[in-house]
């Protein structure tokens, strides 16, 4: 066991409960968000300081140090911190529990990161739940009724999930007698079994863990709580979960049915038929009821449904073409990275409006143009982004999984994908229009703290970068892809 | 290294507009300023393209190529020829004198002029760019400014018409972007010019539909009957440079695609179907006119004479013949100049008399007698008077139509559509009556004539029309050369 490559995760461990002490004996709460934000960035450096150690494993095979956790260490450590320089306005609301905030924050970050880096059912557990419990009580910070309301919502909704994922590992436990991703997928190929309806066992246990992770990432159809959840809950909040949870619940499937379920080949197309038809119904779905939403962030729930649609086109592709699937890998990572920067842009441009005019209804947007240009472009830049339309980054993480998606001979697919970003394209530019083209009810400014600025600023940035000099983000997340297998 | 031409054409107006957009405190004097000084370089550069452009040389020229993105092949590649380079030249044209037909607007400026810069830019860069990931790109960027422009300097149902032009582009971008995809996924490269010489080997999918997917976006922009209802809602209700952009060089998108792409690298399947192509191409330009005759409102009527004019340009496409490839490349070149002049010319008489409606019009030539000079030149241009770019265009087109061997009975079909010029006859010459003769009215008394900067680019837009009717060879011998390698 070395524990110096655990150096990042244990960085977060003592960040937090360092947050919880230091937040009871000042008074200058701002120094909770500095002392966090000292630790994602020693924990920043202690990721970057092992890339010349990355492709091992430790505590017992159970843990990988390889490419693909390290860039998903990275984007978590990232996020969280644009997630709390967006904070900064917002938890001035809160009386109480600064500290846990922030403390929280920080575990949930834990869990993600852990996520993206076990090889073993039983930890992949476990780092879910630390990520999910820290959501939890994080949804609910707010403690008025939506927020309460939305936090039990997705307390109990995630609870069943969790049964249901434990169920569907036992029952693959069950049919290899294996924990481990690479002695599972040892297992499965020594029994000789040539598809997953050979083994109903081994049917029940797959598509039960891809019911349990379809939680996590929003796909149709367990998505049902995501627009309440979305509504209700402390808005940095929401940021934080829409991008990390989601990166993190496709970090772990990832690693398990690319490791784990990978061969024989035609059980890898049988899950690939399962997530091409899940991304059919989650864009489809997803885009259709965002339509008509009238408060952005239900809005931003649905499209966060449609979002997880084109990605799952990409773990189609992994499993339909093992010939493509570094493409189909390193598109999803690619996606993922410009997917965040957007939709944390759009939603720190939210907190800064939702702060100020106190509702999150689009039709209160009206005029934002007007009283708070930079908000509104940055927003504007994010959704155009979220579209899919150069030069955000948005295309570019589209065309790539596109791509993969036809070399795999999936060209319906992705037909059926470009048609429902043309769908998409109507509800977002609504957002927009009346942004820019309405008249506002009142012409005061809405301020926003330096923080705020800094994050929006990155993040906007990031997303033209991004998507006009796209070759920094391919290669690494090419390079990413090539992880471990077990 | 040589000079990058075309990098500075496109860029110097993006700086532009960067510049508008992003320096603090200027004035509307300034705005207009930098306006004029970053298209007038980018024309300037143009042109001097348009001199240095060696006739003689087969294939593409002023190739700038960089590495962009090694990871999927893509690279900053651009370059023009004989059918790019003259769009080229017209689209930083009209760029310029778009500045000049807003010299007077007022309602925020500084994002209008912004607007009006980026759009030039993103148009400019299509018809430079030879990466298709680099072309579609371009493609998409335009229609955010389109957006803005139509929603918020347009006139009428504006918000509705914006919305409709967005949709129905970006629908017809969705089918492109999968038929790029399907072109990379069948030969791993991206390069327009590798692709059209070593054409496309017919891999997992069929050629047809790579066609087709393909051929909806730019048919889309062209606009192609049945798909051309978004044409008049946009043009009418955009403000005037708005339509100017729009109907001089953003739909010669769609056609310069259809040629350069669609045509380019499948010219087996586009002579399959060329018959269809052909029917819908003589359905446009009969129904576009018929429908022109009947409208009422003055910008609608250019409007729906661009359907009409649009199809000539799919049937000499689509004729698959030398010469009338020619005369439709040539014929969108002179369809900018003259609906650029007509929406112009549109504009003004409306800013002038605030009335657009053909019924309540008339007897202005006596208050605005230059106008009605230039408008009058613009419309006979558009019947396709000799001495025009438009009877040069239109009779090249027909005459290399009629001569085509693409199937039997095109002939039929090329003497149905000529009616379309004896109804757009009809409709231009009863336009201009209703407009301009008939006795003067009291009510239009207050209305003034075009003023010297109004003067500017009405004459330099009339300099053009006939300086390419008189001699189209400066234009049709390099087109010849760059269609000629599409259709052997």
């Amino acid at each position: 066991m070395d524990f110096n490559l655990l150096k990042p995760e244990l960085t977060l461990l003592v960040t937090a409960i360092a947050v919880i002490l230091l937040d009871l004996f000042v008074s200058r709460k701002g120094w909770l968000t500095v002392l966090s934000l000292i630790g994602l960035a020693v924990a920043g450096f202690f990721t970057f300081s092992q890339r010349a150690d990355l492709g091992q494993t430790t505590f017992n095979n159970m843990l990988a140090v390889d490419n693909f956790a390290f860039f998903f260490k990275l984007l978590f450590l990232g996020i969280t911190a644009m997630v709390i320089l967006s904070s900064t306005d917002y938890v001035s609301k809160f009386k109480n529990f600064r500290g846990e905030y922030h403390a929280l924050l920080l575990l949930a970050t834990l869990g993600m990161t852990l996520m993206a880096a076990t090889t073993e059912l039983m930890t992949m557990y476990v780092s879910l739940e630390v990520a999910s419990i820290s959501l939890y009580a994080l949804a609910g910070f707010l403690k008025d009724g939506k927020s309460s309301e939305s936090s039990i919502k997705y307390m109990i909704l995630g609870a069943v999930a969790s049964a249901v994922l434990l169920y569907g590992m036992a029952l693959v436990f069950g049919v290899t007698g294996q924990t481990q991703i690479g002695a599972i997928a040892a297992a499965i190929q020594t029994s000789g079994y040539s598809g997953l309806m050979d083994n109903p066992a081994l049917v029940m246990g797959v598509v039960l863990i891809i019911a349990g992770f379809g939680f996590k990432i929003a796909a149709i159809p367990f998505q049902m709580w995501v627009p309440d959840v979305y509504e209700g809950a402390t808005t940095p909040v929401v940021a934080f979960l829409s991008v990390g949870s989601k990166a993190a619940g496709f970090a772990i499937i990832m690693r398990l049915f690319f490791s784990a379920f990978e061969f024989p080949e035609s059980l890898s197309l049988d899950w690939g038929a399962i997530y091409a038809a899940l991304a059919v119904l989650g864009m489809i779905i997803g885009n259709a009821s965002a339509i008509p939403q009238t408060n952005i962030k239900r809005l931003l729930g649905y499209s966060s449904i449609a979002q997880a649609g084109y990605l799952l086109v990409g773990l189609a592709t992994m499993g339909i073409a093992p010939a493509s699937e570094v493409i189909g890998r390193s598109s999803i990572l690619f996606f993922l990275f410009s997917y965040a920067l957007a939709n944390l842009g759009a939603f720190a441009a939210i907190i800064a409006i939702g702060n100020k005019i106190d509702s999150d209804e689009i039709k209160d947007y009206a005029g934002m143009g007007k009283r708070a240009p930079v908000l509104a472009l940055c927003l504007t830049v994010s959704l155009i982004s979220l579209i899919g339309m150069p030069p955000a980054a948005g295309f570019i993480g589209k065309f790539y999984i596109f791509n993969g998606a036809v070399q795999s001979g999936l060209l319906w697919l992705v037909i059926i994908a470009v048609l429902n970003s043309v769908i998409s394209a109507f509800y977002y530019l609504r957002v927009v229009k009346v942004m820019w083209f309405n008249e506002p009810a009142s012409l005061e400014k809405v301020p926003s703290s330096g923080a705020l600025r800094l994050s929006l600023l990155i993040t906007t940035l990031g997303v033209l970068a991004v998507g006009i000099v796209p070759n920094l983000l391919f290669t690494f997340a090419e390079w990413a892809a090539r992880m471990l297998r077990f | 290294m040589d000079f990058n031409y075309l990098s500075f054409i496109i860029f110097v107006p993006l700086l532009g507009a960067a510049l508008v957009a992003f320096i603090p405190g200027l004035n509307r004097n300034w705005i207009r300023g930098i306006s004029l000084l970053t298209t007038l370089v980018s024309f300037g550069l143009a042109v001097a393209v348009f001199a240095l452009f060696d006739h003689s040389r087969l294939g593409m020229q002023f190739e700038e190529f960089y590495t962009w993105i090694p990871a999927i092949n893509a690279n900053y590649h651009l370059g023009v020829d004989g059918l790019s380079m003259p769009l080229m030249v017209l689209t930083a044209f009209l760029g310029l004198m778009v500045v000049l037909i807003s010299w007077k607007e007022e309602l925020r400026a500084r994002e209008y002029f912004a607007w009006l810069l980026l759009l030039e830019a993103s148009i400019l860069g299509v018809f430079c760019s030879l990466d298709l990931l680099l072309f579609f790109i371009f493609w998409e960027i335009e229609i955010i400014p389109m957006y803005f422009l139509i929603s918020i300097w347009g006139a009428g149902r504006k918000e509705y018409s914006s919305i409709k032009y967005v949709i129905y582009t970006l629908f017809g971008s969705a089918f492109m972007l999968a038929g790029i995809l399907s072109v990379y996924f069948t030969t791993g490269s991206l390069n327009v010019v590798e692709l059209t010489r070593n054409g496309i080997a017919a891999g997992a999918i069929p050629a047809v539909a790579m066609f087709f997917l393909l051929l909806v976006g730019f048919a889309i922009k062209l606009p192609v009957f049945p798909l051309h209802t978004w044409l008049p809602d946009a043009h009418t209700d955009a403000p005037t440079a708005g339509s100017v952009m729009l109907a001089g060089a953003l739909i010669k998108m769609g056609g310069y695609g259809i040629i350069r792409i669609v045509v380019g690298f499948f010219p087996e399947v586009a002579r399959d179907y060329s018959f269809w192509m052909v029917l819908l191409a003589v359905i446009g330009i009969v129904y576009g006119a018929a429908v022109t005759l009947r409208q009422t409102d003055l910008k609608r009527m250019i409007a729906y004479s661009s359907v009409s004019h649009m199809g000539m340009v799919l049937l000499g496409v689509f004729a698959l013949n030398e010469v009338s490839m020619t005369g439709a490349s040539l014929q969108m070149v002179s369809h900018g100049l003259l609906t650029g002049l007509l929406f112009a010319m549109a504009g003004f008489t409306m800013h002038s008399t605030h009335e657009r409606d053909l019924r309540k019009l008339g007897g202005l030539a006596r208050q605005m007698p230059v106008a009605t000079v230039v408008f009058s030149i613009a419309g006979l241009g558009s019947l396709g008077l000799p001495l025009t770019s438009g009877f040069a265009a239109e009779f090249i087109t027909f005459t290399g139509s009629f001569a085509s061997t693409a199937f039997e009975g095109i002939k039929i079909l090329v003497v149905i559509s000529v009616s379309g010029v004896v109804l757009a006859a009809g409709y231009i010459l009863w336009m201009l009556q209703r407009v301009f003769y008939g006795p003067p009215q009291a009510q239009f008394d207050h209305a003034h004539d075009a003023t010297a900067i109004e003067k500017v680019y009405m004459f330099a837009f009339v300099i053009l029309i006939f300086a390419v009717g008189i001699y189209p060879a400066a234009l049709t011998d390099i087109m010849k050369m760059a269609v000629m390698p599409l259709i052997k």
